[in-house]
């Protein structure tokens, strides 16, 4: 398992969250418990599997729905 | 091409806009009718774009959005070839999106200037021994990294070479620079004011103190309350709701114009937004005046506190007693000598603070050294036979205490100071009082906290009830109980919590008091920023500075107010707007729009006042 932190550009609205959770969460390698959107800091961080997905899928993913990607971080855990 | 559209909101706002005037301009001024209605659509079309794909990937991840409500509105004024409000419509929603993201981007503008400080590169040593500049992200720990004068210090490490003198204000608050050299522990974050020196890391990253900081500030500004888990929830059902009670409307009424009116009234911004806008202003402004807030839960109960329950040494007191006064007797100059060597030998910790008042002198061997458990000491030094302690021990050594020396004594003890009295031969040759000394400035935050409205200010010290008493006296403390162990602290808080239902701070040393910080509602540790400090607290005091406190507490209660009043916002005008569409006949689509959109601009903007909090004095 990993997890990542990508940052975004700044969300405004809350259903933009509710989104982002959504499509990450649709993953079949994301934890679905871990994924957390954190609106103010505008950051996800979820933990995932890094044979079943990719992290640059997930930063497709969201960056599709409209949010541009600005950082990813990921560690071992 | 759905990422094309959204990337260029902005420009399409401002297309938007455009039309909108030719469109009037057509209609009202040149009387124009075709010129009218063509700009109209088109800037509905091209305002509809962004908001519809939104919609369409909210609808993908099944979440009933706003921008799912507003699509239909507008498709609904289309139907009805009302183009002039699903214009307007458009535009108000996309342009109220924009100045939402600049607004809220300022209420985040304190913790980003915060996160802003974090080190981006580091001068690490390669294999072949040369520095070359990298990224922080790759410094791993046991890399030997240089960090050169006005450079920040990229990890948490030790000095192994090199000196310099560094700014600490990141994770201290302190901006006096400290003076490091080889073996010091420097932290990432804190800037090297001048010097070179070359470190070694042993923590980087998120497990830096400065990293560690920024999580928690970050996670602290996303955590949620109880009212705002409970409006998420809401949220979830009541824009369904709302499409539901608009297709009801339609479906009984056939009124589409009314129908799709209410959808855009039912839009549940400002509410929604609020809470959190609140939130993060408050904790950005703790942030930036060294107060750490973790979470809005603990903005709620800090804000509603009863009693503020204070360890004494070191929170109240510095911690370091020292000689508050001392009084000489006939030719004290040799027996202050002797004082010094029997004190030498001892590790009581009121000795180092009489070592450290007399200075060098003179030190004579001393012989046959008796300790008296609870009184102090006799020996023999230089043929005299010396007592050293209490007025109990030196009472029964059968010296005699001139009446002088008796008022001395009970004026000293009335002061809060232990005494250390010594005799040569049986004759009393000085007097000593020792104190811990009350922090300065203590007193008048304390007097601040009071005023804030917390009920009781409470002290609880292992110290003997005696010193307990004077401190809680001269500082003004509601109650103040000595001889307590940790356990007897935790029981006590235990107790104001369930038997008598208040709601309680402690703020006690971060180690010895984990279990009374635990168990308070809000634990606040003083432990200059260390780990444990910034772990078990829910509110973190940078460099330990006790006088944040009153700020603390004001911010918190200004912050819950603010919550308090965006949901009134909120509510009112949802309500308002309610009431305008079904008892009114001015009320339509672009007015509902304008008011929702102004709604949602006002919590902002209240949320933004928190920004400039500063405590009255």
């Amino acid at each position: 398992m990993k997890s990542a932190s990508i940052q975004l550009d700044t969300l405004t609205c809350p259903s933009c969250a509710q989104k982002i959770e959504g499509a990450t969460k649709a993953f079949a390698g994301v934890d679905a418990e871990s994924v957390k959107v954190l609106f103010n800091s505008s950051k996800v961080k979820f933990d995932f599997d890094d044979e079943k997905v990719s992290v640059e899928d997930v930063e497709k993913a969201i960056a599709d729905l409209g949010y541009e990607v600005k950082k990813t971080r990921v560690k071992d855990k | 091409m759905q990422r094309f559209v959204l990337n260029q909101k902005n420009r399409i706002t401002l297309i938007c806009a455009v039309l909108i005037v030719i469109g009037f301009a057509g209609g009202l001024v040149f009387k124009n009718e075709t010129i009218a209605v063509w700009s109209l659509m088109v800037a509905s079309l091209f305002g509809l774009a962004p908001i519809a794909i939104q919609a369409y990937q909210a609808l993908k991840v099944k979440v009933v959005s706003i921008d799912v409500l507003v699509t239909i509105a507008v498709i609904g004024a289309f139907f009805i070839r009302n183009f002039e409000e699903s214009a307007i419509v458009t535009f108000l929603f996309l342009f109220g999106a924009y100045l939402e993201q600049r607004t809220l981007n300022k209420t985040r503008s304190a913790i980003k200037e915060l996160t802003e400080m974090a080190p981006e590169s580091a001068l690490k040593q390669m294999d072949n021994g040369e520095f070359e500049e990298v990224e922080v992200d790759e410094v791993d720990v046991g890399d030997i990294l240089l960090v050169k004068t006005g450079a920040k210090i990229p990890v948490d490490g030790t000095v192994i070479s090199g000196e310099g003198s560094i700014n600490e204000a990141s994770i201290t608050g302190e901006s006096l620079p400290v003076a490091k050299g080889k073996g010091s522990t420097v932290y990432a974050g804190t800037i090297l004011d001048n010097g070179t020196i070359q470190i070694v890391a042993d923590r980087v990253g998120e497990d830096t103190t400065f990293g560690k900081i920024i999580e928690l500030v970050e996670e602290a500004q996303d955590s949620k309350s109880e009212a705002e888990r409970f409006i998420d929830r809401f949220a979830k059902y009541y824009t369904p709701a709302v499409l539901l009670l608009g297709i009801l409307v339609w479906a009984i009424s056939r009124d589409l114009e009314l129908a799709i009116t209410i959808l855009v009234l039912g839009c549940p911004g400002a509410l929604v937004i609020g809470v959190p806008v609140s939130n993060v202003a408050g904790i950005g402004n703790g942030a930036r005046h060294g107060v750490l807030l973790k979470g809005s839960e603990v903005i709620r109960d800090f804000s509603r506190l009863d009693t503020m329950v204070f360890d004494k040494t070191g929170t109240l007191t510095e911690g370091n007693p020292s000689v508050s006064e001392k009084i000489y007797y006939e030719h004290p100059d040799e027996a202050l000598e002797y004082l010094a060597s029997i004190e030498h030998e001892s590790d009581h910790p009121l000795a180092k603070a009489i070592l450290a008042e007399i200075g060098p002198v003179k030190l004579w061997s001393v012989e046959d050294t008796e300790v008296v458990k609870g009184g102090g000491i006799v020996a023999t030094v230089n043929g005299h036979r010396v007592a050293v302690g209490n007025v109990a021990m030196l009472e029964s050594e059968n010296v005699t205490l001139t009446e002088q020396a008796k008022t001395d004594i009970a004026r000293l003890e009335k002061g809060g100071n232990s005494l250390v009295l010594t005799a040569v031969d049986g004759e009393l040759k000085i007097l000593m009082g020792v104190r811990d000394q009350i922090r300065p400035g203590v007193k008048e935050d304390l007097q601040r906290l009071k005023k804030l409205g917390v009920k009781n200010l409470i002290m609880l010290s292992g110290d003997n009830q005696g010193t307990v008493d004077v401190v809680g006296r001269e500082l003004g403390l509601t109650r103040a109980y000595g001889n307590m162990l940790p356990e007897d602290k935790a029981a006590y808080i235990k107790k104001l919590i369930e038997e008598e239902g208040q709601i309680v701070a402690f703020v006690g040393d971060g180690v010895n008091d984990s279990p009374s910080l635990a168990l308070a509602h809000i634990g606040i540790a003083m432990g200059s920023g260390t780990d444990v400090a910034i772990e078990t607290s829910n509110v973190v005091l940078m460099n330990s500075d006790f006088s944040r406190l009153p700020h603390a507490l004001g911010l918190t209660k200004a912050t819950f107010r603010n919550m308090k009043q965006n949901i009134i916002i909120a509510v009112g005008v949802v309500l308002f707007l309610l009431a305008a569409v079904f008892f009114s006949e001015w009320m339509n689509m672009s007015i509902g729009m304008l008011v929702h959109e102004g709604s949602i601009l006002a919590v902002i903007l209240n949320g933004m006042r928190l920004l400039g909090y500063k405590l009255r004095k």
